[in-house]
């Protein structure tokens, strides 16, 4: 147990080094920090609770997506059936089901067949899960039912929530935030994390907003009373304007002219005329040809501005609009002006997002937090190296040295994971000082044993060695098991607890294996002791 | 007392105690039972004061900046803003005040929305250290997997067990653990420190930690039996216990201090933390490694053959025959 080869002293002492000296950027400064190569950058990220900042969970909104693909669904089926020219009665969404019923026995196996390609293979024609977009059955009675089928809702959600994060992302740069992080969060959820922002009021008001921009034409030829009864024509929607101009009631087309998608630039700005605040955009190529030859066709007609499904303003078209840019004026204030163009040039979002959680922490509370954190920890380790020194004098001395080591090493570890660093970590990190000098605790008693059981010295510290180790092997596990699971349930500032206990624990293993082991091979060669003292 | 090498200094346990821990199972099984039913009935009433990852809702901690804060102007002004249940305290300090906003009906809008209110009510007068506002679907999930994880990781732990010793072991150990679970979510109840994640954090570390020392007991009870085949079982225990008592002793004292160390340093934030720490791990985890864990074992039929064969040949009983040679 107590020789060790060259190689393996030096093995030993070189994993030891340079895990260490993993830990070493940490210390430096963010500029210096920026000199060094890419890979030797990695350090630990202050976690938001010691940096101060906001974090938001947004979830996309399920139902809207289901709903979604189910009107398209409804829209291919009248498609299909159209250009086939097969005449159907009772077009409708169920749910996840689009029902249709073909009028003529004589073409409905045709109309089937058409209807069956709309089912593609989910995840496009590469796919190999062989699972289908669509079910389609034939109910009966000339009665086709079409099914979404589970796997494409997900595959929509997913995809949907990959846009979002762009969108999301692009919203955000644009309130000139440092550095936010943001992530997919299992199926349908996305994780915003914005440091340093200790009001995130702004970023979940522009977050909550789909911002999806359409100019359609307003019905003035059918009746808005009539409309505001129930009966809305069936090429209409009813909407209405903002809440402070006392939402008027609008008939709108359903036809989108332009949409959103089309602007290529919007910026904030005023009338010049009534110094009012408005937000001038320009469209792309495509978006401005469709601009102008709806303006063209309809001078006199009022166009409506939609912006999820709010009138922002129905101005009367005057003259044609040619060259591809235009303005919208609503009754802005200077920030909403602001706000609407920020989300014009970032997009739409292709689902509404809901925020299901929100975290803030002040900066004075994170720096406290450090303050405290280390505080305890600098206070922690001094009563375990005094009361190690106490008890076991030398031995003690070794043991501390080990558990400095251990120390420099889980920060090391951190710094190659690019770990969070969290005020729990910080507990975690002081728990495993308090638990780390455990394995020599073991190994020492171990050997007093083993000594007054009548070994020499040398043949008691092997022995101790080799049976301290087992225990010390079986007694880590349990806890390295209890905090694998909380790193998998745990979010955040607890995941940064079971983190650091974790990489605790396997540091701890390590430098009672070897460095300990080696620290006192050394040490006996030196001393060539005969007899340990017990008492 | 300083020789040649010199290993210790200070000896915090006398070499060769002999406490005979046995002969306490009778009192301490009756009395963990007891406690335990004491615990179950805290668990209920009041039950575990459940923190708003768990049952949703908002928390925010702040700090007035114009001197003490005024708790009743604060409460009047907050309850006008007809946000259900809403609790005040004091934390940490006269500038530092605590709000609790009960979960809104309407899902997870309205609870932002709640938030969005009170930050209008309070004004600029003070400075935010923490809001954190969690929806009815994210606590619920959080309360599950939280569950899940407590289940998962006992059961985890008991298949290394089960691995590494005998069934006996395994299931001994896991009926300590739930012991040490079960008192420690007593004390959770009976003190009302907020339950949140950081709650389960500790559960978890204390389930962790209590085993680690049942295991090293463990060990040793393993290794004596496969040294002295006819020793009875108690006498068995008994050596086993008191041979590692001493590093039981040692290494709690180190946990002790670190733990020490965070509750007086670590700031008002994790006081609930470290108290439960060191209740579920120095003392229950302790006692339950010595006077739980070890005398099950003789109930769970490990070494039925030997017990009660008093008249042996091996004669190791005293505790102390083959360490008995004191040198130096």
């Amino acid at each position: 147990m107590l020789y060790f080869s060259r190689w393996k002293a030096l093995a030993t002492l070189l994993t030891a080094l340079i895990v260490c000296v993993l830990a070493l950027p940490n210390f430096l400064s963010e500029a210096s920090m920026k000199k060094l190569p890419a890979w030797a950058q990695r350090h630990i990220v202050l976690g938001l609770d010691l940096q101060g900042g906001s974090q938001i969970l947004l979830e996309v909104d399920a139902n809207y997506v289901r709903r979604e693909k189910a009107e398209a669904l409804r829209d291919d089926v009248r498609r299909v059936l159209r250009d086939a020219r097969v005449g159907y009665t009772g077009l409708a969404v169920r749910g996840l089901s689009v029902e249709v019923r073909i009028r003529e026995e004589s073409n409905f196996d045709q109309a089937l067949a058409k209807l069956r390609e709309l089912s593609q293979p989910v995840g496009g024609l590469l796919s190999t899960t062989g699972q289908r977009s669509v079910d389609v059955v034939d109910a009966g009675n000339r009665l086709v039912q079409l099914t979404i089928s589970q796997p494409a809702i997900t595959e929509r959600i997913r995809q949907s929530v990959d846009q979002s994060i762009q969108i999301v992302e692009r919203r955000i740069n644009e309130l000139g935030t440092v550095e936010p992080l943001i992530q997919r969060q299992g199926v349908d959820r996305i994780l915003v994390q914005v440091p340093g922002v200790d009001n995130p009021t702004r970023i979940i008001e522009l977050l909550g907003k789909t911002a999806k921009l359409t100019f359609r034409l307003v019905d003035v030829n059918g009746s808005v009373e009539q409309a505001v009864q129930g009966r809305v024509p069936p090429d209409d929607d009813l909407l209405y304007g903002p809440q402070k101009e006392g939402k008027p009631a609008y008939l709108i087309e359903k036809r989108i002219m332009v949409s959103g998608e089309d602007l290529t630039d919007a910026q904030p700005g005023f009338d010049q005329r009534t110094g009012e605040p408005i937000v001038s955009f320009k469209f792309n190529l495509s978006g401005a040809r469709k601009f102008a030859q709806v303006t063209q066709e309809n001078v006199g007609r009022p166009f409506a501005i939609v912006l999820d499904n709010e009138v922002i303003s129905a101005p009367v078209i005057r003259e044609p609009i040619l060259g591809g840019s235009g303005q919208i004026s609503g009754s802005f204030t200077v920030q909403g002006a602001n706000d609407l163009a920020i989300l014009l040039r970032a997009g739409a979002l292709p689902a509404p997002l809901t925020v299901i959680e929100q975290r803030v922490v002040g900066a004075g509370l994170g720096q406290d937090s450090i303050a405290n954190g280390t505080r305890a920890a600098y206070l922690g380790a001094v009563l375990v190296v005094l009361s190690m020194l106490l008890i076991y004098g030398k031995f003690g001395l070794i043991a501390n040295v080990a558990v400095a080591i251990n120390v420099a090493m889980i920060f090391g570890v951190l710094s190659l994971l690019n770990a969070t660093l969290t005020l729990p970590g910080i507990i975690g990190i002081v728990l495993t000082i308090g638990i780390a000098v455990d394995s020599n605790v073991l190994i020492y008693e171990r050997i007093r044993e083993e000594v007054r059981s009548g070994r020499t010295a040398i043949a008691a510290i092997d022995a101790g060695f080799t049976r301290a180790l087992a225990t010390i092997l079986d007694s880590n596990i349990t806890t390295f098991i209890a905090a694998t699971v909380l790193f998998f349930i745990g979010t955040g500032p607890v995941r940064g607890f079971a983190v650091t206990l974790g990489v605790g624990i396997i540091t701890t293993v390590f430098t009672a294996f070897t460095l300990t082991r080696l620290i006192m091979s050394w040490w006996v060669r030196w001393k060539r002791p005969t007899r340990l003292a017990t008492s | 007392m300083r020789l040649l090498s010199g290993i210790p200094l200070l000896r915090i346990v006398p070499d060769d105690t002999k406490f005979d821990f046995m002969r306490f199972r009778r009192f301490s099984f009756p009395m963990s039972a007891m406690l335990s039913i004491v615990a179950i009935f805290l668990y209920f009433h009041p039950g575990l004061n459940l923190g708003i990852d768990f049952i949703g809702g908002t928390l925010i901690e702040l700090q007035t900046k114009d001197g003490p804060a005024d708790l009743a102007k604060m409460r009047a002004t907050l309850t006008g803003l007809n946000l259900g249940d809403v609790q005040l305290q004091s934390f940490g300090g006269p500038d530092n005040v605590l709000i609790r906003v009960a979960q809104q009906p309407g899902g997870d809008a309205a609870q932002q929305a709640a938030v969005a209110k009170v930050r209008g009510a309070l004004g600029e007068n003070v400075e935010y250290r923490r809001v954190e506002v969690v929806g009815p679907r994210v606590s619920s999930e959080l309360l599950s997997y939280g569950t899940i994880g407590i289940i998962v990781a006992i059961g985890a732990i008991l298949i290394y067990l089960w691995f590494r010793f005998e069934w006996q072991f395994a299931l001994g150990a896991m009926i300590a653990n739930v012991h040490d679970l079960v008192l420690t979510l007593g004390f959770m109840s009976l003190t009302q420190v907020d339950f949140d994640l950081t709650s389960i954090a500790a559960l978890l570390t204390i389930l962790g930690y209590s085993l680690n020392d049942t295991v090293v007991i463990y060990d040793r009870i393993r290794e004596m039996l496969r040294r002295y085949k006819k020793l009875p079982m108690t006498d068995l225990l008994n050596v086993s216990i008191n041979s590692t008592l001493s590093r039981s002793i040692i290494t709690h004292l180190t946990v002790t201090l670190a733990l020490l160390a965070l509750f007086l340093f670590g700031g008002h934030a994790i006081h609930g933390f470290v108290t439960t720490m060191m209740f579920g791990v120095v003392l229950v985890g302790t006692y339950t490694s010595v006077f739980i864990a070890s005398p099950i074992l003789i109930y769970l039929g490990v070494g039925t053959g030997r017990k009660e064969a008093v008249e042996t040949t091996e004669s190791v009983p005293s505790g102390n025959v083959r360490f008995s040679a004191r040198d130096a």
